[in-house]
């Protein structure tokens, strides 16, 4: 994959505790937290800031860590929450789509 | 509870975060159940722009898990767009209903915005009996319709089962509904006062054998002997624990605005209306004086023989008139449960023993008849 798009799957729950995401699947219910680190990349994923700009301005900053590690762990990451339906991947950036809303308002 | 949803319970009590809170949208119902602690008119429900700016300061607080419930939801106009909002901000919502009002398109429209669970009052299996109780006939009926929409979208629904004499031979016949529905199934024999404190609802409440039945069935209980044992003395730990999580990681919060520690607990903390929830939660004297007690600071309770095991619910106390005081409702349970009278049915039979006694006056010794 040239570059990766990561967006929150806008079927989930999750609120940040104490700096850490509690995640709700809105697949099965599942429940997952994520490290300090995995929040801030699941926080920054937009949809549209490709991964590659997220790890270089949230995590290396931050962290003062090798972009060419940091980048390989974020996108193994961005996988693994892909696979619960957590995040979503893309190589184009992704678009959220206007909720339907409107003849039950 | 899953493990890791009770360590992120454990953790926002220890930081002070309101994990759950039930808002009722509405008192207003299409139904009338007999048991109901509601008083139906609407006093003043808060507006579409108050709830949505309320539920913009609850995800700010750190509320995760967002219960909708009433009154019944959906008889307010604008329930799409606050669940929707809700869902924007990401909650984990549950919602509680008689679903009478969900057909098709709701079941649909619940399905796109992720709804986590629907639960669904269901009193009986026979309508004779389920529409004795909610005062509503066709009830029943119209209630397990939406159920079976709802299931069509593939949701989580939870037939809510409230256990009372009308009904309380009837939840086995609920709980083979529920299989045949494929949904989950819970047995509640708790009657809660009017919100005034009106405890007339009291009497409609199973009576002592009927709980010692239901707490003596296995499909119910799993292993019976150990769910009766008489529970092993408090340890130190225990008496340092708080008594449930009201106040601690729940709210709730009314149609009206009004924050308490529970559903079930209706102390004033706080008016939204006036105050930040936040303000409420951290600052209120009430919230913090429910925080503060521990089972060693209870009245009777903390020398009971049950009080490691006893499902005490502090706000049925409150409105018993002591939040540090026994729930009378709860004693029934222990004693249907194992057995044991409670210390404070003991203490109460003192009491009366005391009142009827009758001595001799030194005066009156020897006084020929």
């Amino acid at each position: 994959m040239s570059q990766m798009y990561v967006a929150r799957n806008p079927r989930v729950a999750a609120r940040s505790l104490d700096g850490e995401m509690m995640i709700m699947s809105g697949r099965d219910s599942t429940l997952f937290t994520l490290n300090k680190t995995a929040t801030i990349i699941w926080q920054a994923a937009d949809g549209t800031t490709p991964l590659d700009e997220i790890v270089e301005r949230k995590i290396c900053l931050e962290f003062e860590v090798d972009h060419d590690a940091a980048l390989e762990d974020a996108e193994a990451l961005a996988r693994e929450l892909a696979g619960h339906e957590i995040l979503q991947i893309s190589e184009e950036p992704i678009v959220a789509r206007k909720p339907n809303f409107g003849e039950l308002r | 509870m899953s493990n890791l949803l009770a360590q992120m319970t454990a953790r926002a009590q220890a930081l002070n975060i309101p994990l759950s809170v039930q808002l009722d949208l509405t008192y207003r119902c299409n139904e009338r159940c007999v048991h109901c602690y509601l008083d139906h008119d609407d006093h003043g429900e808060m507006t579409t722009a108050e709830i949505k700016h309320l539920l913009d300061e609850m995800a700010d607080a750190g509320v995760f898990i967002l219960t909708l419930s009433g009154g019944e939801i959906f008889l307010r106009k604008d329930f799409f767009e606050i669940l929707e909002h809700a869902r924007q901000l990401m909650f984990c919502v549950k919602l509680k209903t008689n679903a009478v009002l969900i057909r098709e398109r709701e079941a649909q429209r619940i399905r796109d915005l992720n709804v986590e669970s629907i639960q669904i009052s269901i009193y009986s299996h026979r309508p004779e009996v389920h529409d004795a109780i909610t005062l509503i006939p066709g009830s029943l009926k119209r209630s397990l319709s939406a159920i079976a929409f709802l299931k069509s979208q593939g949701l989580k629904v939870i037939i809510a089962n409230v256990l009372m004499a009308q009904n309380a031979q009837d939840y086995p016949g609920v709980r083979a509904l529920a299989a045949e529905l494929d949904v989950e199934c819970t047995l509640d024999p708790t009657i809660t006062p009017m919100m005034d404190g009106d405890r007339s609802v009291l009497g409609l409440g199973v009576d002592r054998e009927a709980l010692r039945q239901v707490f003596r069935d296995p499909a119910l209980v799993g292993d019976v002997d150990e769910f009766c044992a008489i529970a092993s003395p408090a340890s130190e730990d225990v008496l340092e624990s708080t008594p449930c999580s009201a106040g601690h990681t729940t709210a709730y919060v009314s149609p009206y605005g009004d924050v308490y520690p529970c559903v079930q607990f209706p102390l004033p903390t706080g008016n939204v209306r006036q105050q930040r929830f936040l303000d409420i939660w951290q600052h209120s004297d009430q919230m913090n004086e429910v925080r503060s007690i521990r089972l060693k600071d209870l009245t009777t309770c903390t020398g009971c023989t049950h009080v490691s095991s006893c499902t005490r619910c502090p706000g049925l106390a409150y409105l018993e008139g002591n939040m540090r005081g026994p729930s009378s409702q709860d004693c029934e349970k222990s004693l249907a449960r194992t057995g044991v009278p409670s210390a404070n049915m003991l203490s109460k039979k003192r009491a009366v023993a005391n009142l009827v006694q009758i001595r001799v006056l030194p005066a009156m010794a020897g006084v020929p008849a």
